[in-house]
């Protein structure tokens, strides 16, 4: 069977057809999008991002995000890990928030630098 | 009232101006003030927490703030001052501003140039005079993004996007991963406005319907006229009228807009600075000089751009063009005027240099519909310069042309042409 | 405590009444059923200060609207409401609308309205700056004392005024029932009973309802909407004066004018309707306004809309007056309804008729010893250079600026929250400030404003509302209670 996608891995947005069975990749333009294709037929990935609440800085939220793609189904799980987190100003950019989140392989961790506010 | 002296102004601390500051600092410049209306650099990067920033500057994948802070960085170390939580109050011709803010109070700013990178707007209800109730609910999408990314509230619970522009689009997915309901994404034109990839991951990745040819025909309040409590769809005719009978009905309390954007251009207007009517933004030479001389534009004043990265080009190229300005002066040199042609929806920039410093002349421009299987020609005094053949052309992806700036020799005017190939 | 005067309703006629009973040694208790003044008639109208031509000669609206109209002049002077008097036109086609507008002229002469004139050729309104009108303009009646204001911050001025001279002002505080006893009024509402003397029945649209409170219902008000378009600024200059259209037996027709903010305006059509709490726009509405205001000025842009609204006039079917009257089967009861236009303009001379009406029936009138004057802040992007820089060394909130559509300061926003009737909402800081009232609608300084609110008057999120009590802007807080 063929599947049909957008690929998401740059703004082209390159439309791609991958055979379900032989997992070859038509209509990418790169070799990042051969490897989308061929995911998302068999386990895709996502890069997640958010905020978790911060302490002592100028605004409450942080931003924060995967450090490399889990896989889709557990987005709204990590969601909710990201709930329970609260981090405290200063903070910077790849700060680690949460180690191998789920189990996934990949870290939360911190986009934004937030100084402590005076 | 103190008055500041410097050599580059730069009016705005978002992507452009960080760019343009750095543009100018490597071409040699020393003496540059970047004023921020923010108490933070980054600009709109800030609440842009989604991924996707930064593949053709930084090769690699970033978050807004993450794409911010590497030019702030970039810039740490430098004699580049920023003036943050500072606004433009206004600007002259002779590139006097006039600044407020907490810290200083109102102050002066004479500068040799000034960059124009003030970034644009969101259209609200009004300019698209969506009927029906005027009640709490209704947000326009980056007013929505603030609330939710930076301040840390949800504006809504139930949710209907009117415009699938990207950051309507963007919003979809966060209002939903955060904990709303997303009811539907409703477009007025029979093809998306924004990046198909933020349509794959935005939309179909959490099973959200796109209403295509679809628009707003109603909002109604509940019975206290407190907040939004249901949001009618009709379907449009090609004309974009609404077909009766065509209305469907979602009970909701948020309605998110998500229907263009403006370059903010009233210093410019203050300036004198004459406005293109396509792009709502300055009209420029190729080294994006406006039609006052030493007042430069770049980023989404300029035209409204989809990628941050081509705002950092058009930032440094700004910045390379004001330090030269200082530098050397205005250059004289004939011009050739740019023209958009069938199928493009403006051309920028409008006004192409014969003899420049960069060998190169970039054109930008977006189509006004959806094109499959197509090409691209470019015309000099009406003569094929260039014929450069395209998949599809898009509205929602800004495309650019390069010429030899000595192709540009004997011409008067350019144009650019965008069609179909039909076989 | 047993109060001398209740006015219920806080828009423009309650406001003028109360603040002519305030100069006088009087108990008066303002009851306001919204959580702001000025919420309902008085925000959503074309905003202007009428000649006063239009009303039928010996009508108590002829009499008001003129001498309103001189005393609003006068007032705005000090109280520092906005208010330029830039003169109104009534066009037409000489063949066609001559006859009517000779008519308008003498009926203006007879209610005594100063300074009329009959423009008698296209050059002659060009020659007064009316260059956009449509083609077959060329006959027109130009009324110099015409104006145009901001209403609700009139209402403010007026209200503030009798509130900083000792009105007691209630809002969120609706009137559910009112019960008499002797010489006694007991006026039921959610904070308790508050007893007067007299009342004077304000309540707009809901006048009636209010009356049935006191007796068998009088008079039925009806609500008539009409629709607007707010343009951009940069529609600002199409015109220089009032625009009315020659009125017809199809109706008043719509008007064009600059607005004090620099907008261009442009409404309202007229449709009447059950609801009175409605207040939306209609594709149809919106269209017949467009329709209609072309044929005024064809060169109006309506691609440059900055907001619609629509607002409810309180008319009274086949009464072509002000219903002002005190209650025949309820002594002390004295109503002031079916304030429809020009009512805006009539404002202060309610005050003085409502003043007269009491002393008539008995009220006692002496005038205040320590009477004081409160004038509205000016707005800073108003001020001189050197008067701005005054304002900023002794406060630099002044300088920082929330609203950059419309440049307005934290300083301003920040008064507007400790002034004589306190700015409590969002669009309560937007009528008193303008903050999120230009080109983005609030888009960029609503969160702020929602900032500067929940900080200084130290409310829950929850609890900070767009407009209307209980018109929530944000519904909870990521990262708490998912669902």
């Amino acid at each position: 069977m063929i599947k049909k996608f957008i690929c998401i891995q740059c703004p082209r947005g390159c439309h791609l057809e991958v055979d379900t069975e032989t997992l070859k990749v038509t209509g990418n333009s790169c070799p990042r999008g051969e490897a989308y294709g061929r995911n998302e037929v068999t386990h895709p990935l996502r890069t997640l991002t958010s905020t978790v609440k911060i302490k002592g800085s100028d605004i409450p939220r942080c931003s924060v995000r995967t450090s490399s793609p889990i896989p889709k189904e557990k987005m709204f799980d990590v969601m909710r890990e990201l709930d329970k987190v609260e981090l405290e100003a200063p903070v910077e950019i790849g700060d680690i928030v949460i180690k191998n989140v789920l189990g996934t392989g990949s870290d939360i961790i911190v986009t934004k630098k937030m100084n402590k506010a005076d | 009232m103190k008055t500041l002296h410097v050599n580059l102004l730069i009016i705005g601390g978002g992507p452009a101006g960080l760019a343009a500051a750095y543009g100018a600092y490597q071409a040699g410049e020393r003496d540059i003030l970047i004023v921020e209306r923010d108490n933070r650099l980054g600009g709109i990067l800030n609440q842009c927490i989604h991924n996707g920033f930064g593949l053709h500057r930084f090769k690699e994948e970033l978050s807004g703030p993450e794409y911010a802070q590497r030019y702030i960085d970039m810039l740490k170390d430098t004699s580049v001052k920023v003036l943050s939580d500072t606004m433009v109050l206004d600007l002259s011709s002779n590139k006097v501003a006039t600044i407020s803010s907490f810290e200083n109070g109102l102050m002066k700013v004479e500068a040799k140039a000034v960059i124009l990178a003030m970034g644009c707007r969101e259209r609200s209800r009004g300019a698209i005079s969506t009927p029906g109730d005027r009640v709490a609910g209704i947000y326009t999408a980056g007013a929505a993004q603030k609330y939710c990314n930076i301040d840390g509230y949800l504006v809504g619970k139930r949710i209907v996007i009117l415009g699938s522009g990207d950051i309507g689009l963007i919003m979809a997915r966060r209002m939903t991963l955060e904990g709303a309901k997303v009811l539907a994404d409703v477009e007025l034109c029979p093809y998306s406005n924004g990046l198909a990839r933020n349509i794959a991951q935005c939309l179909n990745d959490f099973d959200i319907p796109l209403y295509l040819s679809y628009t707003v025909t109603d909002i109604i309040a509940d019975k206290d006229h407190k907040r939004v409590s249901k949001v009618v769809i009709s379907k449009v005719d090609e004309k974009r009228n609404p077909i009766p009978g065509s209305e469907i009905s979602f009970d909701c309390d948020t309605l998110l807009l998500s229907v263009g954007l403006i370059p903010e251009n009233e210093l410019s207007k203050k300036a004198g600075v004459r406005l293109d009517r396509r792009t709502k933004g300055a009209i420029v030479k190729d080294n994006l000089e406006t039609s006052i001389e030493g007042i430069f534009a770049c980023g989404n004043v300029l035209q409204v751009h989809d990628l941050v990265d081509n705002v950092s080009a058009e930032g440094e190229k700004a910045g390379r063009s004001a330090a030269e300005y200082i530098k050397e002066g205005e250059k004289v040199s004939a011009t050739v005027s740019s023209l958009p042609g069938e199928g493009l929806g403006y051309l920028c920039p409008q006004i192409l240099r014969k003899e420049g410093s960069e060998e190169n002349v970039d054109l930008f421009f977006r189509v006004r519909t959806p094109l499959k299987q197509s090409v691209l020609e470019v015309y000099g005094d009406g003569k094929l310069l260039k014929r450069i053949p395209k998949i599809r052309l898009v509205p929602s992806e800004m495309e650019s042309v390069r010429l030899k700036r000595s192709e540009l020799a004997g011409l008067k005017e350019v144009s650019v042409v965008a069609k179909e190939v039909t076989r | 405590m047993k109060y001398d005067v209740t006015i219920i309703g806080a828009g423009i006629t309650g406001s003028c009444i109360a603040f002519e009973l305030s100069k006088y040694d009087l108990s008066v208790l303002v009851l306001e059923k919204e959580n702001d003044v000025s919420m309902k008639t008085t925000k959503a109208n074309s905003a202007i200060i009428h000649a006063g031509y239009d009303p039928k000669p010996g009508t108590k609206m002829a009499r008001l609207n003129v001498l309103g109209s001189k005393l609003t002049k006068e007032n705005a002077a000090w109280m520092n409401f906005h208010y330029k008097q830039i003169g109104s036109l009534v066009i037409g086609n000489k063949e066609k609308d001559g006859e009517l507008i000779d008519a308008l002229f003498d009926r203006g002469v007879k209610n005594g309205v100063e300074g009329l004139k009959v423009l008698k050729t296209r050059e002659e309104i060009e020659a007064i700056g009316e260059k956009n009108l449509a083609p077959d303009v060329n006959y027109a009646l130009f009324a110099p004392t015409a104006a145009i204001c901001s209403p609700w911050e009139m209402a403010l001025a007026y209200i503030s005024n009798a509130v900083v001279n000792g009105v007691t002002l209630k809002r969120n505080c609706p009137v559910t029932g009112i019960h008499k006893e002797g010489d006694t009024f007991t006026l039921k509402t959610p904070e308790g009973d508050f007893e007067s003397e007299y009342v004077i029945n304000c309540a707009g649209v809901d006048a009636d309802d209010v009356d049935s409170m006191v007796e068998k219902k009088a008079f039925t008000i009806k609500a008539v909407k009409g629709e607007y378009y707010l343009l951009d600024k940069d529609q600002g200059d199409l015109v220089h004066h009032v625009i009315f259209q020659t009125p017809s037996k199809v109706g008043k027709g719509v008007l064009v004018s600059p607005t004090v903010h620099g907008n261009l305006i442009v409404g309202p059509n007229a449709q009447g309707h059950d609801d009175k709490e409605e207040v939306r726009n209609t594709s149809a509405g919106l269209a017949d306004v467009r329709t209609k205001a072309v044929r005024s000025v064809p060169s109006v842009n309506f691609f440059d809309n900055v907001r619609n609204f629509a607002g409810n006039r309180a008319t009274i079917e086949d009464y072509d007056d002000f219903y002002i009257e005190e209650s025949k089967t309820c002594p002390h009861f004295l109503n002031f309804a079916g304030i429809k236009s020009p009512g805006l303009s009539s404002g202060p001379a309610f005050g003085k008729e409502a003043v007269v009406m009491l002393k008539k029936d008995g009220l006692v009138f002496h005038e205040k010893k320590d009477y004081k004057r409160y004038s509205l802040p000016t707005f800073v992007k108003e001020m001189k250079e050197e008067d701005k820089e005054k304002l900023i060394a002794t406060n630099p909130h002044y300088a920082r600026i929330i609203c950059r559509c419309e440049t307005i300061s934290e300083g301003e926003i920040l008064a507007a929250l400790h002034s004589p009737v306190p700015a409590t909402t969002i669009d309560g800081v937007k009528r008193r400030t303008n903050a999120g009232m230009g080109r983005c609608q609030g888009g960029f300084c609503g969160p702020k404003v929602f900032d500067i609110l929940k900080e200084e008057l130290h409310l829950p999120f929850d609890h900070i509302y767009q407009d209307r009590e209980g018109s929530q802007v944000v519904v909870s807080q990521t990262k708490e209670n998912r669902e």
